[in-house]
């Protein structure tokens, strides 16, 4: 085990795959030599070769259809979308043709590929590059959606995803791309589906994905002086959804707060609370079930504003507080 | 370019499968024996079957809502299609798909498609693949005229030229995009003049002339393994309706009847005998077996089962 950041983590597993098999590649806009807007494969270019490591015009509907048609004829790519924002333009491939096939074809066609993008608010960057829509992708069926929340998530997580025989839509979180965490040098996969246990705790359980992960474990830290034990669970791969330890963790603490930065108006919260709710860890609960979520607005460039357009410390401790009383 | 015998009567049978084939789709949709829609090609064989009658089975094609006759161009089994058709079991997607989702991977049809333009974006991602895994072979990329107007022509055709993708991107333009005419959608006259915008070569044919087509592609196999994507434009019209709810109020019956009188498998069958290639016995005798095929499919479709209830959540995920 080493220290790395949660983009090493992602380079690291892309590397690694591309060095075991040939099929897999990366395309994206300006991945090459620059090294990714976010500079996540920096220094792939150099190893790989602009074959492999390609770099494309800013097209983002035939980065998606590209890497459809790749996937389906046998290869395994991996395409970048710079911000998530865009993959709006990319829709019509993955919706209407990526995640259909197989169905639509009657089992016939495999479609191998990952879409990578990078998600999330916070760099000042206002309403067209700070979004969170991963909502819109667990809403078709046919598509995985993954959003890790460590380097060590993010790179096995990745691996995963990469060897998955479906599209999965990989939604990396730019205010993690530097935090650092431990990833073993060794080979390992998360498989897709599990959700992991950030932190045990007794009182309440804090269901939460992505960069409000660290926010949340912060909060529980916080709140543990105060005598008040937070469960963290963060499911990490939102399709598959592992409902089993969400809710194994509901009856433990019958009380729930979910938390994501996405807005909360149709947002994936929504879906979890309903899946609690629906499940036995209904009779388990002593207080409603809460979400706590971005605002239902574009995300404002004044950073005041943009800080307090999504959970922050502050409010999650209140919710929690709400909550235990 | 000499074509072979065999070649030219294969290429009669797959015409004349295709105008049959859609003939008993037409019948079948009249009598409310299948649901949904379709979208028929009769008028437009020649550019379908001559294009893909070009390719090899490791050749990849990537289709259109209007796809039977590249389907049927590329080789199917016609039973297979019909059971598709009418939503069974047996059918090429399990009933699943239905006709604007036929796909056969194993002979290189990458899909018909329900989306106008769905298909050049993975046409780009087909031949990137047979570039990166350095195979011989091509990909055809049929679209319509309404589809040239679609964003995704511009950047899967920018993105083939930049990577010197094996691509012949087919527009078979049948001058209307459903109701609207070519010349209220677009400034030109040739949707293959675009193809100096993206520094490829662009040809304008002659759709309802299967030898022109069958010609043209052939050539054109080699320039693109060489040199990247070509646009060829295929001058086309379709007899009937854009799908089963069209009232046709936007053309004349003179202008229908002028492309009638163009045919495209009347057409060749003139070529035929009169170049003393086929007797008016043996194209007699193909037109036969085409009838008696079609009823074979038919009677395996109505005989097939329809899928079981139980495979309904099947196949969501690999």
């Amino acid at each position: 085990m080493r220290e790395i950041t949660y983009a090493q983590g992602i380079k690291e597993a892309m590397s690694e795959e591309m060095r075991k098999d040939e099929n897999v590649f990366l395309m994206g806009e300006d991945v090459g030599l620059y090294g990714g807007a976010f500079g996540v494969s920096v220094g792939m270019f150099e190893e790989f070769g602009e074959e492999r490591v390609r770099d494309t015009p800013i097209s983002e509907a035939v980065i998606a259809g590209a890497a459809a048609g790749a996937a389906v004829t046998g290869m395994r790519p991996i395409a970048e979308i710079m911000f998530s924002d865009f993959t709006t333009i990319s829709m019509d491939q993955l919706v209407n043709q990526a995640a259909k096939m197989r169905y639509m074809f009657g089992g016939k066609a495999k479609v191998p590929m990952v879409l990578r993008t990078a998600g999330g608010s916070g760099t000042g960057a206002a309403a067209q590059h700070s979004q969170s829509l991963e909502a819109w992708f667990c809403h078709v069926p046919g598509l995985k959606v993954v959003i890790p929340s460590t380097p060590y998530d993010a790179k096995g997580l990745l691996k995963a995803a990469i060897r998955d025989d479906n599209p999965v839509v990989f939604i990396e979180q730019k205010l993690l791309y530097r935090k650092k965490g431990m990833v073993p040098e060794e080979d390992y996969v998360i498989e897709l589906g599990t959700a992991d246990v950030k932190r045990e705790g007794k009182d309440l359980t804090i269901i939460t994905y992505g960069r409000m992960v660290p926010t949340c474990l912060k909060v529980a830290e916080d709140l543990s002086k105060e005598g008040i034990e937070i469960e963290v669970v963060d499911p990490r791969t939102l399709i598959p959804l592992d409902k089993e330890t969400l809710i194994k963790s509901a009856k433990k603490t019958g009380r729930v707060l979910i938390v994501h930065e996405a807005v909360k108006t149709g947002g994936f919260g929504g879906e979890i609370a309903a899946m609690i709710a629906d499940s036995e860890a209904f009779f388990y609960l002593d207080a409603p079930i809460k979400r706590l979520c971005g605002l239902d607005i574009p995300i404002p460039y004044c950073p005041e504003l943009e800080k307090n357009a999504v959970p922050t410390e502050e409010t999650i401790k209140d919710a929690v507080l709400s909550l235990v009383k | 370019m000499n074509i072979s015998k065999e070649k030219l009567g294969e290429m009669y049978e797959k015409m004349l499968h295709t105008r049959k084939f859609e003939e008993k789709v037409a019948y079948f949709f009249s009598m409310g024996m299948v649901h949904g829609t379709t979208h028929l090609s009769v008028g437009e064989e020649a550019s379908a079957v001559g294009a893909c009658s070009a390719l090899e089975d490791t050749d990849f094609i990537t289709s259109t809502h209007r796809g039977h006759g590249h389907c049927i161009g590329k080789g199917v089994d016609l039973n297979k299609m019909m059971a598709e058709l009418l939503g069974r079991a047996t059918g090429y997607c399990k009933g699943k798909g239905g006709s604007m989702h036929i796909a056969d991977l194993e002979r290189g049809n990458l899909g018909a498609n329900g989306v106008v333009g769905g298909g050049h974006a993975i046409s780009v991602g087909a031949a990137l693949t047979l570039k990166m895994k350095k195979q011989d072979n091509v990909v055809v990329c049929f679209f319509g005229d309404g589809a040239a107007n679609e964003g995704s022509f511009h950047e899967a055709l920018n993105l083939a030229s930049i990577w010197k993708l094996p691509i012949l991107f087919i527009c078979e333009n049948n001058m209307y995009g459903m109701s609207v005419p070519t010349s209220k959608s677009m400034n030109i006259i040739n949707v293959a003049d675009r193809a100096a915008g993206y520094g490829i070569k662009g040809v304008v044919i002659d759709g309802n002339d299967v030898i022109e087509v069958y010609n043209t592609v052939m050539e054109a196999k080699d320039y693109v393994k060489q040199n990247g994507p070509i646009l060829i434009e295929a001058k086309t019209y379709r007899w009937l309706g854009h799908s089963k709810s069209d009232a046709n109020v936007y053309r004349t019956k003179e202008e229908i009847a002028s492309w009638k009188a163009k045919c495209p498998i009347k057409r060749l069958r003139k070529y035929l005998e009169d170049n003393h290639i086929f007797t008016a016995e043996e194209l007699d005798a193909i037109e036969k077996k085409t009838t008696e095929d079609l009823e074979k499919a038919v009677e395996f479709a109505q005989n097939s089962p329809y899928p079981s209830l139980n495979t309904i959540l099947e196949d969501v995920y690999a």
